[in-house]
């Protein structure tokens, strides 16, 4: 009854919120209400950054829901690449729009089982701790010269298409024997497959390299202000062994403490503006929410192609930004 | 087996810790998102008057965090909080409220480790607390300077 309440209320503010932002009259009216167009560096008005934002980052949600990636990976890139904001500020939005994510599907995934709290906890600790160092670490780049993060971004991006070009999960992952780590922290769990009603045991092999891995991770997660659930997933499936949905919940349920870590960095440094983070959160949620409802009627495979050919680009674009080329412009 | 109760939660069923995480977490996440919606309602339409002048943080927001901290006069760590009645840093409150989230309910997790005797994620979940704790505080990368 109160889920129901909330979602009612969230889903109603959402849309009325969408609907404010994104009437150009409202715009105009509070910018009237200001006495008159306030411009921006640029010579537009205040509201127009924070407005394209908004509708931009709306499309994104849809986009990030079919094709099953987080919204930050695809937020970073993007909009510091093709927005007048500081990769600073976009990297600090970027984690906050990553955590909102992940916190608004975290209840569901716990309640249903889904996201199993054997295998996060221990990977969480590790990754957490690692995002404040790549945090810290990407703000000290950062402070040297932002090109530095830009090109290693760009170059991380195109890392992130080759990964999803050339991966292919596994639903049952075959674990023969569990490795001592795994057995010492009792990594298993009970996953009933909802089309079946069948009960699975799943147990991890492979521990050691897998947490060793979330060091990476970690420190990538909070170096660009990604969300990580894309390096996340194959290091749960393919790696450890745990099915595809366990790994897919829990990692969507590990980003809402990864990112909480590094969030916290960037919000002490000042790196958090509200007046383009949260038109990024509310459109990214709202885009979400007709994402899912869009899942049934659309095409994944197409999607899925599409996604890893904008994260090409907009790899090449910070590659070029963070190079200097000016081949993008 | 150095850990003896690992069985303790291995069920198809969420665990009641479990569910209340997930509650905590549910309430907490959509208020957030609520008071961040109403703030920045607020906020653009100045109904309060922000400590930066809107222009002045479009003006700058091309620049580095350092240079447009100096530029903006804004503040670092959690010295926003004396901040709050002003019309952009009331957007803190939902953006804090989020990322407090996880320290809250990794504390709902405790008893039912300590109940079962699992030192093991007993451990993960101090640990982790402590981490996040000292992200927020403010300590970590000069936010508190």
């Amino acid at each position: 009854m109160l889920k129901n309440v909330l979602k009612l209320i969230t889903n109603l503010w959402l849309w009325v919120a969408v609907l404010v932002f994104t009437s150009p009259v409202a715009a105009m009216a509070s910018a009237a209400a200001e006495a008159g167009v306030v411009p921006g560096g640029d010579g537009k008005p205040w509201w127009f950054w924070p407005l394209v934002l908004l509708v931009f980052c709306f499309v994104l949600g849809i986009i990030a829901v079919l094709a099953g990636v987080g919204g930050g990976v695809l937020y970073v890139p993007l909009v510091s690449g093709f927005f007048p904001f500081h990769i600073d500020f976009v990297r600090g939005a970027g984690l906050m729009v990553a955590l909102a994510g992940a916190l608004a599907a975290g209840p569901g995934l716990l309640k249903r089982n889904l996201a199993s709290l054997r295998l996060a906890l221990p990977v969480a600790l590790i990754a957490s701790s690692c995002a404040i160092v790549g945090a810290v670490l990407g703000l000290y780049l950062s402070a040297l010269d932002p090109r530095y993060v830009q090109t290693a971004l760009g170059a991380t991006i195109m890392g992130i298409a080759v990964l999803l070009l050339c991966s292919k999960n596994s639903d049952y992952p075959v674990v023969t024997k569990q490795d001592a780590i795994g057995h010492a922290l009792g990594i298993e769990g009970l996953y009933k497959d909802q089309a079946t009603g069948k009960e699975f045991h799943w147990k991890t092999h492979r521990t050691l390299p897998g947490l060793l891995l979330f060091i990476v991770i970690g420190l990538m997660a909070g170096m660009f202000g990604l969300g990580a659930g894309w390096a996340n997933v194959p290091v749960l499936n393919l790696l450890m062994g745990a099915p595809l949905k366990v790994s897919v919940a829990t990692s969507k349920f590990l980003l809402s403490i990864t990112d909480t870590s590094a969030a916290w960095i960037y919000l002490n440094q000042g790196c958090v503006i509200p007046l383009m983070a949260i038109p990024s959160i509310i459109g990214l949620m709202a885009g979400s929410f007709v994402g899912v409802r869009l899942l049934a009627i659309a095409k994944p495979t197409f999607i899925r192609y599409m996604v890893i050919g904008v994260l090409f680009f907009a790899g090449f674009k910070a590659l070029d930004k963070g190079l200097g080329l000016g081949i993008m412009g | 087996m150095t850990n003896d109760t690992a069985n303790c939660d291995l069920s198809s069923k969420a665990t009641p810790e479990q569910m209340l995480y997930a509650k905590i977490l549910e309430i907490g996440a959509y208020s957030g998102l609520l008071l961040m919606i109403i703030s920045y309602i607020l906020y653009v339409l100045g109904v309060f008057t922000p400590h930066v002048p809107i222009e002045t943080v479009v003006a700058n927001w091309h620049h580095g965090v350092h240079e447009y901290l100096a530029a903006t006069g804004s503040p670092q760590g959690w010295s926003w909080f004396v901040l709050m009645g002003k019309g952009d840093y009331m957007n803190f409150f939902g953006l804090a409220l989020l990322a407090l989230l996880t320290i809250v309910c990794y504390l709902v997790l405790l008893p039912g480790y300590l109940r079962c005797k699992d030192r093991a994620y007993t451990f993960f979940v101090v640990a982790e607390v402590l981490v996040l704790s000292l992200a927020a505080s403010g300590l970590v990368g000069g936010g508190a300077h």
